[in-house]
């Protein structure tokens, strides 16, 4: 094996020209793809971090019927105070649940005393709501960091339009579950950054305060927000909690309760499909690169090579032998291409990174952290490896089925 | 008992609308460690019954025993094999193979084909390199070596294996007339001391005077069988 190998590497290096160009083809596919992948799954990776932990959190459970409604946040769809006792319960007993947070929703017109305009409110539990989606005080631009009764923290956008600033008092409107209309104080505490997705611009009160406003004797629960442990683990504790849940049913024996990951939930996981989608078609550009400039110089190498093959098949050289003397070519010239590749995509992904490129998503301005997990690195490069030893294989066939004495006399 | 038994050997090569008859009937015997050559003008046949003593080509009809194996018989892997076990080769181009130095053009069928160990191979390359005169070159790469030094290579290499047969088909026709007599000198050489039959082809009327059995080829038929000295039989 170590003699295939001695001559296969002399063979490239005896084309040093040829060598060059193609091992040069398939470094900057790799390159392209190494890059590509580690910004956009980067990209991915900190948009996800953004939409689940400034809002929608890892996964949510909803009273059945209530996510298809969501848009007009009805009141008849709340979970109860048993029902959401129930859903606790169950989340305590999930040891792959690291916390929760119940919601009430609803909307409401927000007046600032001049002008008034629609809103939407998420009553939370600050201590459970801050733990569940950390990046939420983040947000947070103005402001202190907590939420106490009667304050409200409002959008950037709403403060600026009704130009409300911290410490103003304004007031919000509600219809109830019976049709009455409430209303009730609160003191401005934080001015919330806009974020990409659903509840990017929703306003933020305590759960307490939301239930008076629509004057409920207790509090009732829109949505429970979940955190899990292990962002790795979604769909599997997905259906162990709707495998939980289905037990629970109402009268005529419909489920109660419906869980929805954030991918069912934000219309950004359509983007991040379609960014893996990108991603497989740029690795299949790869291949084609690799399998095209490959197997065109491997034609190329036993064309121009005839008379050697006649030779060593002449003097008692076996038929697989001579295979596999071309297919460890191309597999050298794959390996050289890929570590060369791997080397100069690793050096300007690090270049990407010390340069701290900073851009827009939205109204978010995000820092560019191109991250390049192992994962990719391995697939990419035993993909071109794999791919430049499949291109091999026919003109290795070909040189392994000649027959010496044609070859010899080839000229 | 002879190393090859040929009877009625022939063979036909088909063209577009003619059939041409390359060999008709040829029959012959080849002792062991004899230095026989087939000699005869251009076309006459050289070149296919080498092809088909050396295994390289069938022919279209007769016998062919080497070394008591029914070589017509075997399948192209086997062919192969047995190339590599019974056979060696001398090309008149020499064939080097050109990534590799003179001293692993020689080791590569000890390699590649046969399998030998390490030791064993060194021992036998450094001999063979001493035999045919290129001690001190085995480092060298066949563009750094003479024509009549390529062909010494190709010697080592068909000898190192330990044939019983080497072929050889026009091996000075690309050398000067000195070196072509040398490289006859040290197949002969080697002979002698190795016990290896040789063939060899030419239509080179002074190296002929060399074979000690001389079989003349003429429109593929074979038509004289001489010993050294012009005694036909």
């Amino acid at each position: 094996m170590r003699n295939l190998f001695k001559i296969a590497i002399r063979n490239l290096i005896r084309y040093k020209r040829r060598t060059l160009l193609t091992a040069s083809l398939i470094t900057i596919g790799v390159v392209f793809v190494l890059v590509f992948t580690s910004v956009t799954g980067s990209f991915k990776t900190i948009m996800i971090g953004e939409v689940t932990d400034s809002m929608l959190g890892h996964l949510q459970i909803h009273r059945k019927g209530y996510v298809a409604s969501i848009d007009s946040l009805p009141l008849n769809l709340n979970m109860n105070p048993k029902a959401y006792t129930k859903i606790v319960e169950m989340l305590k007993a999930t040891t792959e649940v690291e916390s929760f947070s119940p919601r009430l929703k609803f909307g409401g017109m927000f007046s600032n005393f001049t002008e008034t305009t629609s809103i939407r409110i998420n009553g939370i539990s600050p201590d459970h709501e801050f733990h569940t989606v950390p990046l939420l005080t983040s947000r947070i631009s103005e402001g202190k960091k907590t939420l106490s009764r009667g304050e409200i923290m409002i959008p950037i956008l709403l403060a600026k339009g009704l130009k409300v600033k911290l410490g103003d008092t304004v007031v919000i409107v509600a219809t109830n579950a019976d049709g009455s209309v409430n209303g009730k104080q609160f003191i401005v505490s934080g001015i919330l950054e806009s974020a990409t997705g659903p509840g990017g611009r929703d306003g933020y009160v305590h759960i307490e305060d939301a239930a008076e406003v629509l004057r409920m004797q207790e509090a009732e629960i829109s949505e429970v927000v979940v955190r899990l442990k292990d962002f790795n683990r979604l769909h599997e504790v997905v259906q162990k909690l709707d495998s939980k849940l289905a037990g629970e049913v109402n009268k005529e024996g419909r489920p109660l309760f419906e869980v929805h990951s954030w991918e069912q939930l934000s219309p950004f996981f359509n983007i991040a499909q379609m960014i893996d989608v990108m991603t497989y078609f740029i690795k299949i550009m790869l291949i084609a690169i690799v399998l095209i400039s490959i197997m065109n110089v491997m034609i190329m190498a036993v064309y121009e090579r005839i008379r050697e093959i006649g030779t060593i098949a002449a003097i008692g050289t076996l038929p697989a032998r001579i295979r596999a003397m071309f297919i460890i070519e191309g597999f050298c010239l794959g390996v050289v291409g890929t570590i060369i590749g791997d080397i100069i995509g690793g050096i300007i992904i690090l270049i990407i990174n010390l340069t701290g490129i900073r851009y827009n998503f939205g109204r978010q301005e995000l820092l560019l952290q191109a991250n390049l997990l192992p994962s990719d690195l391995l697939t990419v490069s035993v993909i071109v490896i794999v791919v430049a030893v499949a291109a091999s294989f026919q003109p290795a066939i070909k040189a392994s089925k000649m027959e010496p004495i044609d070859a010899l006399r080839h000229v | 008992m002879p190393l090859i038994t040929a009877s009625s050997i022939s063979k036909n090569y088909q063209t577009e609308d003619v059939t041409v008859r390359a060999l008709q009937g040829v029959d012959f015997e080849i002792e062991t460690a004899s230095f026989v050559s087939f000699v005869g003008p251009s076309g006459s046949g050289k070149t296919t019954i080498l092809n088909i003593i050396g295994c390289l080509d069938k022919p279209s009809a007769g016998n062919l025993r080497i070394a008591d194996t029914d070589v017509i018989k075997l399948g192209r892997k086997e062919s192969a094999s047995f190339r590599g076990k019974h056979l060696g080769f001398i090309f008149q181009d020499f064939n080097l193979i050109p990534v590799l130095t003179v001293y692993e053009n020689i080791e590569y069928p000890l390699i590649m084909v046969q399998n030998i160990a390490p030791q064993e191979r060194k021992e036998r390359i450094t001999r063979l390199l001493a035999a045919v005169d290129m001690n001190n070159q085995g480092h060298k790469y066949p563009h750094q070596i003479s024509g009549g030094q390529k062909q010494r290579v190709a010697v080592a290499r068909a000898l190192v294996t330990n044939p019983a047969l080497v072929l050889a088909d026009e091996p000075t026709a690309n050398l000067d007339s000195q070196t072509a007599y040398a490289v006859i000198g040290l197949m002969k050489k080697m002979r002698d001391e190795l016990g290896t039959t040789f063939i060899f082809s030419t239509h080179d009327t002074k190296i002929v005077g060399e074979a000690e059995v001389l079989f003349r080829l003429e429109d593929g038929k074979l038509t004289a069988k001489e010993r050294k000295g012009g005694i036909k039989e």
